[in-house]
This record gives C-alpha cells, structure tokens and sequence, in this order.
C-alpha cells in the first residue's frame, strides 16, 4: 500500500512538473517545473531501489543542470514571457497534439497487450543481493563498461574545451578590436 | 494492489509524450532544450524499471551514461545558444532563416 501511494505521489509530481515545462509562458517558471520533475523521478528511483542514481539524479540534475540554465537566462536577460497564443505555424499545434497523443496511444496498447511477455527473458548478470546497489553498480561498471566509462571521461573533457572556445569567441574578436583601435 | 513495472512503464511513456510534445509547439530554445531533458529523463524511468524486472543491474549502468551524456549536452547546447543570443537577442526557433546568412 506504502508502495502505491509512493507512486501514485511521485507520478504526480512528475507529470505536474512536465505540464509545467509544457504550458508555463515563462522560461524561469518552465526551469523551477522542470526541477520538480527531476525530483520526481529521483523520488521513484528510489522506490525502484536505485538509491546511487536518484543521489545523482538530484545532484547532477537539479544541481547543475538546471541551475546552468537559469545561470544562462540571467546571463543572457532572456524576455522572460513567451506569447504562446501566436501560432505561426498554422496547424502545427494541434498536429503536434494529434501525434503527440498517438503517439502514446500506441506505447500504451503495446504495454497493456505485451504483458510481461514485452520484457523478454531474464538478464545475464544479476545483482548481487548480499551487496548495496552502489557496489554493484560500480562493480558493472568498471568491469564490463570500463571502456565507455573511459569514452565518456573524453567526452566531457572534449565538451568543456569546446563550451570554452564556443562562448569565448566573442571575448576574443572583443580584444581585436580593442587592439585595432 | 502492487505497483509492477508496467505503471513505471505507462508513466515513462507519459512523460515522454509530453516532452515530445512541447519540443514541437514550444519556441524558446531554453523551453525546448528543458523538453528534451523531459524525454531523457523518461527514457531513464523506463531503463531503471526494466533493470529491475529483469533483475539485471545493466539497465542501471546505462542510466548513468545518459546522465552524463545530457550534462555534456546541456554545456554544449547553451554555450551555441548563448553565443547566438548574443548576436540576436530574442531569437526563437521560428528565425531559422537566420542561417541563409
């Protein structure tokens, strides 16, 4: 009963947070919903007992993520409200609805048919269940996933030199003029 | 009544759709950038959720990838967003004839 109500709590905050992303005008207002559904879904990873990511789903989502969004918006002073009654698209909207909801029709059909037939057989490596979910989560990843943990310790690096050249072009072609003068 | 990895399953598609959704309609880059971190995050729902029907901490693994895929996405994205705002305070997804120059 525990567990239904935790879901049913979480599932809400989540779906409350995406129609507020959806149908907010405001970019700030769009950014606080967003951090109530990243909450939501660290809170339902927690009740699927993936403690290590719910802690970095917070931490890495709702503090860093979101918080370099709204670094950006105040950075940038974006207008803060977007009019959402000018469609310039003609049609687009209720396209976009249209697909959007048939879209989860079908997703929903194939859940609802497919059963527990959907999920195929069991996997191949089990968690250990003498051990937390950080250490064999770890112990899967620094086994079988060393070499993408490695590609992904590359991509980062590449990321943060190219945030750096993207953003300081501007300072640069600043200096030239500046020495032109 | 128990919770199975179905509802985790239904609410994930939920949460995709809506993300779907508002990258189509909405306009702002920063609301359509949040969109897609919507459609990440269900996609990390459902992978949590399989991870533990099927009892195979590998679904885990790959959320966790995902996770630092999109942070590096998110430094990308807003590092080319800013420097086009700079240029063209305002813009939204509708001025992509900026770019015949």
């Amino acid at each position: 009963m525990v567990e239904v109500l935790v879901f049913v709590i979480g599932a809400a905050i989540v779906l409350g947070g995406a129609l507020g992303v959806l149908l907010l005008p405001s970019t700030n207002q769009a950014a606080l919903s967003l951090i109530a559904t990243l909450f939501g879904v660290a809170v339902l990873f927690v009740a699927q007992e993936a403690h290590f990511l719910a802690a970095v789903q917070i931490i890495v989502y709702a503090g860093a993520i979101v918080v370099l969004f709204l670094f950006v918006m105040m950075l940038l002073g974006v207008k803060s409200n977007e009019d959402l009654s000018v469609e310039p698209l003609p049609g687009q909207r209720i396209a976009a609805l249209v697909g959007g909801g048939l879209f989860f029709l079908m997703v929903l059909a194939v859940l609802v048919v497919g059963g527990t037939e959907l999920t195929g057989s069991l996997g191949n490596t089990f968690p250990d269940l003498t051990q937390s979910n950080l250490a064999s989560l770890g112990k899967n990843l620094f086994t079988e996933h060393i070499f993408a943990v490695q590609a992904t310790a590359i991509l980062l690096t590449v990321a943060v030199v190219g945030a750096v050249v993207l953003v300081g072009q501007h300072m640069n072609s600043n200096k030239k003029q500046e020495a032109t003068k | 009544m128990a919770v199975t990895g179905t509802w985790y399953l239904v609410l994930s598609a939920a949460l995709f759709t809506i993300g779907g959704v508002g990258l189509l309609i909405r306009r702002n880059p920063l609301v359509m950038f949040m969109c897609v971190e919507l459609m990440l995050n269900a996609v990390n729902l459902s992978f949590v959720a399989f991870s533990r029907m099927l009892g195979d901490i590998g679904g885990q693994s790959v959320v966790f990838f995902v996770l630092v895929v999109a942070a590096v996405e998110v430094v990308v994205g807003l590092a080319i967003i800013v420097a086009i705002m700079r240029r063209q305070p305002e813009v939204t997804a509708d001025d992509l004839a900026l770019l015949k120059g």
